[in-house]
């Protein structure tokens, strides 16, 4: 395999890789806000909440990421009144989708704590929110936080796919090389070594964390 | 203390309390009996609106808190209450379950809270448990650290729902010790408990209830010695032998 490519396009993947995090670390983040909000409102006790976050959720995972995407992509400018760069739609799109992921996720982990810590909570005189920032959300926590660290590695792998709409990640990238290149075998398989470092490295780092979590039970 | 009017629970079809009507008095150590599936721990449950009632009222200190209008969380203040399970909060230690609610509910400060702390730690026979974690204890203990987590909000009345029934049976005369020393220091009492040796030794009256309502009630004289309904009758003669 010829490898001199590598050196001649360093510059392609190294910037492919800063925007491939860049992406994942910002959909992640207001995924996570948008998964907040959409959670608390599923487990609301008011219906027409509830209703708006379970269509969001289940309209979200039940349509491709990649249609998903184009809509974002060249349907949503149409309708807003300002510009803004293609990586900040590739983000608005990947948030969008992680954040039905993300509430599914806190959603689950708040459920998993026992129903016997809010009454507990209760009968000391605490009212419900009080109940569920100093008992529940930090019990929540725990099952929540490995949970979401496998979701940002699922939007680190995911992101590839906005490349679809020219946005200059990782994936994007290698592509052009191909393209340059005329080869596609070699540049494409050092793009799928470089995410596999990245979500390798960050699937090892979530399991110290996890051990650490758990030591301190 | 506690007075209910004609209190009723369903749970969707299934009607679980059918009218009990009953007043705790101050000072008073009620203990409630009864075969499984009787409504005792909804009706303890109901007292401090951990189930609200579906219909009926309960009158505590004067105050109707089935009434929307009135703080259930003032009032909850006032009623310490022990679960089967324990709950204690896992995630702090000991101390800190015990001095969350006088901090964060009634603003006590710190230091005057850990010195509450310390002191029903002692009550209950733990003073050097105030570091552990509820996971380093045995059931025995959680269960007093729960009892001084309920009493560190100086409550009028402690609500006990089944608290020996999750334990060791060698570790059910510590628990049990901490209760009577509460009801031999006043304090108003409703237990939910399947002790009946216990019940005998401290209640001052025994509700003997049986599908969904209040069928005997008495001395624990009466009830145990000259039981006049059949159904408290047969259900003494399946637990007592």
């Amino acid at each position: 395999m010829d490898l001199e490519f590598l050196i001649k396009y360093k510059m392609f993947y190294i910037s492919g890789v800063q925007n491939t995090l860049l992406l994942a670390i910002f959909a992640v983040f207001f995924g996570v806000m948008l998964g907040v909000v959409l959670a608390l409102m599923k487990l609301s006790k008011k219906k027409i909440l509830k209703a708006i976050a379970t269509a969001y959720i289940e309209f979200l995972r039940g349509t491709p990421v990649i249609v998903q995407i184009y809509i974002v992509y060249y349907g949503l400018p149409n309708v807003v009144p300002f510009e803004l760069p293609d990586m900040v739609w590739g983000i608005v799109a990947l948030s969008l989708n992680s954040g039905a992921y993300v509430a599914e996720i806190i959603r689950a982990g708040i459920q998993a704590v026992d129903k016997g810590q809010m009454e507990a909570a209760r009968s000391i005189g605490m009212p419900h929110n009080m109940g569920m920032r100093y008992i529940v959300i930090p019990q929540a926590f725990k099952n929540i936080l490995p949970a979401l660290g496998n979701e940002f590695i699922v939007v680190v792998k995911e992101s590839a796919i906005v490349s679809v709409v020219g946005i200059t990640e990782l994936m994007y990238r290698a592509d052009t090389i191909r393209g340059i290149t005329y080869k596609a075998f070699a540049p494409l398989m050092v793009a799928a070594v470089i995410y596999f470092i990245i979500t390798y490295t960050l699937s090892r780092l979530l399991g110290i964390v996890e051990r650490r979590m758990s030591a301190g039970d | 203390m506690i007075k209910t009017i004609n209190l009723h629970k369903h749970f969707g079809s299934l009607h679980v309390l059918k009218g009990i009507d009953t007043h705790i008095k101050k000072g008073e150590v009620v203990v409630v009996i009864g075969p499984s599936g009787s409504g005792k721990s909804t009706f303890l449950r109901c007292l401090n609106l951990l189930e609200q009632p579906t219909d009926g009222e309960i009158i505590f200190e004067g105050v109707s808190i089935t009434d929307p209008k009135n703080d259930v969380n003032l009032q909850r203040q006032k009623m310490g209450m022990v679960f089967q399970q324990f709950n204690l909060f896992p995630h702090m230690n000991v101390t800190a379950n015990v001095t969350l609610g006088p901090i964060k509910v009634k603003k006590m400060s710190k230091e005057e809270s850990g010195a509450l702390a310390l002191k029903l730690l002692e009550r209950v026979g733990l003073p050097d448990k105030a570091e552990a974690y509820p996971k380093q204890l045995s059931g025995g203990q959680k269960q007093r650290v729960a009892i001084a987590r309920a009493l560190a909000m100086e409550p009028d009345v402690m609500l006990f729902d089944e608290p020996t029934s999750a334990l060791d049976p060698e570790m059910v005369g510590e628990v049990l010790d901490v209760m009577k020393d509460l009801a031999s220091k006043g304090m108003t009492m409703v237990i939910v408990s399947h002790e009946m040796g216990f019940a005998k030794e401290v209640a001052d009256r025994i509700l003997f209830m049986d599908d969904g309502i209040i069928e005997e009630e008495g001395t624990p004289k009466e009830i145990f010695e000259n039981p006049k309904s059949p159904r408290t009758k047969d259900f003494l003669g399946k637990v007592l032998y």
